[in-house]
């Protein structure tokens, strides 16, 4: 051994640097050194997002949508349609067929044509029927990621026997057939809620959705999270946290959740398509909304039977609902991306 | 007047990690006695070089030394006052104090952090100074470790391995703490930055009169630079001695199956030098043998034809010379053998 290990370093003058105390004394000496400008991650996954084009094309297609949604009154009120107006002028007497191009009904008057046997607008239809496919959808991701983000932070960062209360309550859950119970429960609950709180048919029902959904939905993404959590614990950064002297609060704030934030959002772009389509199924086995109000599900439940003769009747509305799911899946793969910190940087 | 305690003492420390079985109702298996009854003391600028296997629990022993475990028994005294009892966070100012150097200097910093913003972390934890004070004591501190101030906006996927580990040291500073656990500070680096990072280690030693405990599994290095050295098998410290001392009269079986393991520059030595190879695994820490821990592997054993009371009693730490411990009954026996002198020939002269 003998032969030490050379010494390759030239070590640097120290100065006057006074480390033994706490004040800090000295300033720092960059002599005209130019500070480049660091940008913080946020920034930098901004600049990736703006660069990507697939998740550019996203953002605009949701934001098209989400407006499209905001403002269908008055985007129907300009075009002179309506969701709910029968119109058996548009429809055949034998049949109830749309009259026009190839039994869809497309016109000028009605771009995407008309429902068979009403006659009602498919395009005021979709458009009313995205304001509360979105509500639910949107309402009840965020109660889902609210109630799995705080379970499994305790979950994951309390082990012990929380954990295991915590890790059984979210097996019991799972356990639930849920759809059998969305059905089952579906009119004695709502009909509860219309006469406790006095609410309408439709604001029940889509509560009842929004509620059913996020209970059903938050173990998975509590599971999620409580594995992230257990696994970011030990990591080394967190332990010297924690050796710095770091209180839970901090350790949980500042060390964990930004790391969670990745797995959190992909989560969430995915469960936005699944509950938009959940809704629609809902509506397609007729647990959703009261007839005249249009949802996507519920065209697409009565498209079926027009299938042979009016094929644009289902593909209209199935092909939205597979771009907005497609959009949300898409941005939320773009973002995971641009947050990655050891991603190559623009 | 008495004398002023140790800077760092530990007293008879025992670290059980218990092992549980069943789902619900856990009850207790067993335990993993990753440090069972180590006491060592650590004076004030000096470095205590811990040494042993992986799986040995020297990496444990560090860090229930800055209290990320807790011991299960035994005490840690640090100037005397024992911090072994509570929680880190109601060790009064135990951070500013004891910081750990990790091994991974990857893993150990926020992949989302700048590395001002590391180093500024303990600062903002210990709610030390206004942002620009912060600010400029990170300027300060990465000066110290030899990273330029420029760097300071960077990520650490950005850095070197080497100037990831400055960072870790850095920040590991920046409470000026008077001891400085520091866990393999090396071993994921590659030799030159190794070589440059313990002459750092050294530098900041003389200039702040830090006191290291050095945990490493690498023998050259931890004689490079301790004053004292211990060697640990199986939770336990098996000998004690300075470097000196302990590469040239080795007293452990252990010791001296380590030793040859250390390649010797001159090649006419090295031909000659013998290598002891221990048979067999390490035995579990859940489970350790009866009597001596390493009588399952030890070669003097063998030698001495399987002795009944290596199986039988458990050897005691005793001293055989002047801060020198072993932990082997037949340790006078190891003086003097063909083994002892293969294996130190080139060792012992520098």
């Amino acid at each position: 051994m003998v032969a030490s290990v050379q010494l390759p370093f030239e070590e640097r003058s120290l100065g006057s640097m006074s480390l033994a105390s706490d004040h800090v004394v000295s300033t720092p000496s960059s002599g005209g050194e130019s500070e480049i400008a660091g940008r913080s991650l946020t920034q930098i996954a901004w600049a990736r997002l703006r660069r990507d084009k697939v998740a550019m094309t996203s953002v605009v297609v949701i934001t098209l949508i989400l407006l499209f949604a905001i403002f269908a009154p008055v985007i129907c009120k300009l075009l002179g349609i309506s969701p709910t107006e029968i119109n058996t002028d548009n429809v055949s007497d034998f049949g109830g067929l749309p009259n026009g191009f190839k039994h869809s009904g497309i016109s000028w008057q009605h771009p995407l044509g008309v429902e068979p046997q009403t006659g009602r607008d498919l395009l005021a239809r979709l458009l009313y029927g995205s304001r509360i496919s979105l509500l639910i959808a949107l309402s009840g991701t965020i109660i889902t990621m609210v109630v799995g983000v705080v379970v499994g932070i305790i979950a994951g960062y309390s082990r012990g026997w929380l954990d295991t209360a915590l890790g059984r309550f979210m097996d019991i859950v799972l356990a639930f057939p849920v759809l059998l119970i969305l059905l089952a429960l579906s009119n004695p609950l709502t009909q509860r809620l219309e006469v406790s709180f006095h609410m309408q048919p439709n604001s029940a029902r889509i509560l009842y959705i929004i509620l059913v959904l996020s209970l059903f939905g938050w173990p998975y993404l509590a599971r999620i999270v409580r594995g992230q959590v257990l696994s970011l614990r030990e990591r080394e950064f967190v332990e010297s946290a924690v050796a710095m002297g770091a209180g839970t609060r901090r350790i949980l704030f500042k060390e964990i959740l930004p790391n969670l934030w990745a797995p959190i959002l992909v989560y969430a772009s995915l469960l936005l398509p699944t509950f938009i389509a959940a809704e629609a199924t809902l509506s397609f086995l007729g647990v959703g909304l009261v007839p005249p109000t249009p949802s996507w599900g519920a065209m697409l439940a009565d498209s079926v039977r027009y299938f042979r003769v009016d094929p644009a009747f289902l593909f209209i509305p199935g092909t939205y609902l597979f771009i907005v799911v497609l959009g949300f899946n898409l941005l939320g793969d773009a973002i995971r991306d641009a947050l990655d910190p050891r991603a190559g940087r623009v | 007047m008495p004398e002023a305690p140790p800077l760092l003492e530990a007293r008879d420390l025992e670290v059980h990690f218990p092992i549980t079985r069943g789902v619900l109702l856990q009850r207790n298996a067993g335990a993993v006695r990753a440090v069972d009854g180590v006491s060592l003391v650590l004076e004030r600028g000096t470095t205590f070089g811990l040494v042993g296997e992986s799986g040995c629990g020297k990496t444990t022993l560090g860090r229930t030394i800055v209290r990320l475990y807790k011991p299960t028994a035994g005490a840690i005294l640090v100037d005397g006052q024992d911090i072994a009892a509570g929680t880190r966070e109601t060790v009064q100012g135990l951070p500013r104090r004891l910081q750990m150097i990790f091994q991974d200097p990857y893993a150990s910093l926020d992949p989302r952090m700048t590395i001002g913003a590391c180093v500024a972390e303990p600062l903002r934890i210990q709610r030390l100074g206004s942002a620009h004070e912060r600010q400029a004591r990170v300027a300060e501190l990465l000066d110290l470790v030899g990273l330029r101030t420029r760097d300071t906006s960077s990520y650490p996927h950005e850095l070197s391995g080497g100037m990831r580990q400055r960072v870790g040291i850095a920040r590991a500073l920046a409470l000026s703490p008077d001891i400085i656990v520091a866990d393999e500070p090396v071993s994921s680096l590659d030799v030159s930055i190794q070589a440059q990072i313990v002459n750092l280690l050294r530098r900041l030693q003389r200039d702040l009169g830090l006191s290291y405990l050095f945990i490493s599994h690498d023998l050259s290095l931890v004689r490079r630079i301790s004053d004292q050295v211990a060697v640990m098998y199986l939770g336990r410290i098996v000998e004690s001695a300075p470097p000196r001392e302990l590469y040239r009269h080795p007293l452990h079986p252990y010791t001296v199956a380590l030793l040859s393991a250390i390649p010797v520059p001159n090649p006419i030595i090295e031909a000659q030098r013998q290598r002891i190879i221990l048979t067999g695994e390490l035995p579990s820490a859940a489970n350790p043998p009866s009597g001596c821990r390493f009588h399952t592997r030890c070669w003097l054993r063998t030698k001495l034809g399987n002795p009944e009371v290596c199986t039988s009693e458990d050897p005691a730490l005793s001293p055989l010379a002047p801060a020198h411990t072993v932990a082997c009954h037949f340790a006078s026996e190891v003086d003097g053998t063909p083994e002892q002198e293969s294996v130190t020939r080139g060792l012992g002269g520098r």
